[in-house]
């Protein structure tokens, strides 16, 4: 009743593929960017847009990137962090030698490297598979976190062994270092998630996305239909890498302000992969849906013993936490191995035919 | 040219003129190898009886050592505290039976790889919430175990080793010895091959899932109280022991995820080849190349043999 589409007729093709075919998604979406864009930065605080929204959103970024390999190419990955991290420190060095440039532009071009590693740690991709697989790209995580610390020319030879953003304006105001006001920031993040969202949904839509699905469903069927299983391989790597480093740049710039390699160790790529299976394998809703729910638990989880005027050690609490988080996680699994993305379908079903059962 | 010399001359005229310490290097490896060997033989029991890739091995192995020096610091016997750690692994086992396993059964390997995370991250916070997150000493001298070092003059020169090391390496050999007579000679071992083989027509055979599953998480749960009191006995038991599961995926990986022998050689290989690479070509790239070095190795090995040395061959069919 809610979400009917009876009445919309398409008379054309284009209306036919568009992007968001049903009248109450596109009211929604624009609702959703219009709450994002104008409503949150205006009025939320500046504790639950700093700590909150911005790294869900750059969280999301980096698992659609993991989504687009695990989920819609079906190799298993767990490198992202970093590849992250060749992101974040390749937006430092270009930041370092080109102070001119947007830093947007920047935090973009990082990506491009990140891509570059990408195509280099997922050329065993051929000939290994499974879980195999996912333990080669460990040796990038830690190949690449290795790199991080052991080679000082990566962080400009600090001390500290640490980056440290320099302050970039644009449109001269503040969007990076420590005067950059956390909406600022927000707002970029925002924008360029966006962006890359719709590049995704798109990708993932047309031939290349289709190729892909391809090869995740039975590489050698998809040999046989004239696919060549390496190019796609790679372009997925390559694409996925990309979007892992452009996350792993705006983690740095645009939410933390400084990282070390300890930001993209492995525990990262891990919760990454947590959220692209809680929020559901080839979704990118689900994307969303399981950042905001893997960062989200712990923020409950730690303020809820006090909500309730408990008074618990704080050490207790974060043991706590990671029990509750790890039996989640498990009944999550049990009751919707699909994910977060899969209810939101169920959902969708359930208001499309409500008052009636089906 | 210097660099050519420093990476393919020097470091074997190194190994020619310090022999001993050459041959000490070999028994670090070998020991670190015998050691990862363990844990990946962990990973090997459950992997082929249920197809889950268990990710909290490594959290077993902690958690089955504090709980063994935790039962010791309240004061039961060091025997008593071993039985007790052994049934409260068993009560692991039949947990996580009950409430991952049989829940998940004919669910996606990436799913039930998601759970053992779950379980990992359950496992840590229980384990520091009881016995606390601060590192404890193993207690090896009150299981008896030896401590000390025998040094035997070799080569023109002296080589060290550590009596708990050697103890280690019978420990694991006998242990890998009877798990291989139990796989091939009782009738739960064949239970558990045939279940490895497929879990459909083990069931179909009368072969009970739910048992088999329990007693191969048991196995896998005494395996990594063995490990743990060999690891702690070396270092601390404290959760950065946590990582050494995850220096057991390249054993793994170069072993095969489904061979117990694999799993032997697999960790001798890698232990070998991180202690070797990190004394002789390590201070050439600053030092720290072990973190990654076992899985470069265990890279070049699939690139020729993708199922790992022993892996049972990889027949795709469409």
């Amino acid at each position: 009743m809610f979400y009917r589409e009876t009445g919309q007729f398409k008379t054309t093709y284009a209306a036919d593929s568009a992007l968001f075919p049903i009248l109450q998604d596109k009211i929604g979406i624009v609702l959703i960017l219009l709450v994002a864009f104008i409503f949150v930065p205006l009025t939320a605080s500046d504790f639950v847009i700093d700590s909150i929204l911005t790294p869900i959103l750059v969280f999301s970024l980096a698992a659609i990137g993991l989504n687009l390999l695990t989920g819609y190419t079906g190799l298993l990955s767990l490198g992202t962090g970093g590849f992250m991290g060749v992101g974040a420190y390749a937006c430092y060095k270009l930041a370092t030698f080109f102070p001119g440039i947007n830093i947007v532009v920047l935090i973009v071009c990082s990506g491009f490297f990140a891509a570059a590693a990408g195509i280099v740690f997922g050329l065993p991709s051929l000939r290994i598979k499974g879980f195999y697989l996912s333990v080669a790209t460990l040796a990038s995580q830690f190949f690449l976190s290795w790199c991080f610390i052991r080679v000082p020319w990566l962080y400009n030879y600090n001390v500290s062994a640490s980056i440290e953003v320099p302050t970039r304006t644009l449109f001269s105001i503040p969007v990076t270092g420590p005067t950059a006001t956390p909406s600022t920031r927000y707002i970029v993040v925002l924008a360029i998630v966006s962006v890359m969202t719709w590049l995704a949904s798109n990708l993932i839509r047309g031939r290349i996305g289709r190729t892909w699905m391809a090869v995740r469903d039975m590489d050698i069927a998809a040999e046989l239909i004239g696919i060549k299983l390496y190019q796609t391989k790679l372009l997925a790597f390559a694409v996925s890498s990309f979007y892992c480093g452009v996350a792993g740049a705006m983690l740095v710039f645009l939410w933390l302000g400084n990282a070390e390699s300890e930001s993209f160790n492995i525990n990262q790529s891990f919760l990454i992969l947590f959220m692209v299976i809680i929020g559901g394998l080839g979704s990118l809703l689900g994307s969303f849906l399981g950042a905001a729910l893997i960062l989200g638990l712990p923020i409950v989880l730690r303020t809820a013993p006090g909500a309730f005027g408990l008074s618990i050690r704080a050490a207790t609490v974060e043991h706590i936490t990671f029990m509750t988080l790890g039996a989640l996680i498990v009944v999550f699994l049990i009751a919707e191995p699909n994910g977060l993305a899969r209810l939101w379908q169920i959902g969708k079903q359930k208001l499309r035919v409500w008052p009636f059962a089906y | 040219m210097h660099l050519l010399y420093q990476i393919f001359i020097d470091p074997f005229v190194q190994m020619g003129t310090a022999p001993d310490l050459f041959v000490q290097t070999l028994w670090e490896g070998l020991v670190t190898g015998v050691l990862y060997s363990l844990i990946a033989l962990g990973f090997v029991l459950i992997f082929k009886a249920s197809g889950v890739f268990n990710f909290a091995q490594g959290i077993m192995v902690v958690f089955a050592a504090l709980a063994l020096v935790g039962f010791y610091q309240h004061g039961v016997p060091a025997y008593l505290a071993l039985g007790l750690t052994i049934v409260l692994m068993l009560i692991l086992a039949f947990a996580v039976e009950r409430l991952i396993l049989r829940p998940l059964v004919n669910q996606a390997e990436i799913i039930l790889f998601m759970a053992t995370f779950g379980l990992t991250y359950f496992l840590i916070g229980f384990g520091e919430l009881i016995f606390g997150g601060d590192p404890k000493v193993m207690i090896s001298s009150a299981l008896g175990l030896p401590s000390g070092a025998y040094q035997i003059k070799m080569l023109g020169g002296f080589v060290q080793m550590q009596k708990i090391d050697i103890a280690a390496a019978i420990i694991a050999s006998l242990m890998v010895a009877s798990l291989g007579v139990f796989f091939q000679k009782t009738r739960i071992g064949r239970a558990l091959r045939a279940v490895a083989d497929s879990h459909r027509a083990a069931l179909s055979v009368g072969i009970s899932l739910e048992q088999i599953w329990v007693i191969v998480w048991f196995a896998a749960g005494i395996v990594a109280l063995a490990t743990g009191i060999m690891w702690g006995a070396r270092s601390n038991v404290s959760f950065a022991l946590e990582i050494i599961a995850l220096k057991a995926l390249p054993v793994l990986i170069l072993g095969g995820f489904t061979s117990i022998p694999g799993a032997i050689v697999g960790g001798v290989i890698i232990g070998l080849g991180e202690k070797i690479g990190e004394f002789y070509w390590g201070p050439l790239f600053g030092s720290g190349i072990e973190d990654w070095l076992a899985y470069v190795i265990a890279l070049v090995f699939l690139l020729f043999r993708p199922q790992g040395l022993f892996g049972e061959r990889i027949i795709e069919r469409i």
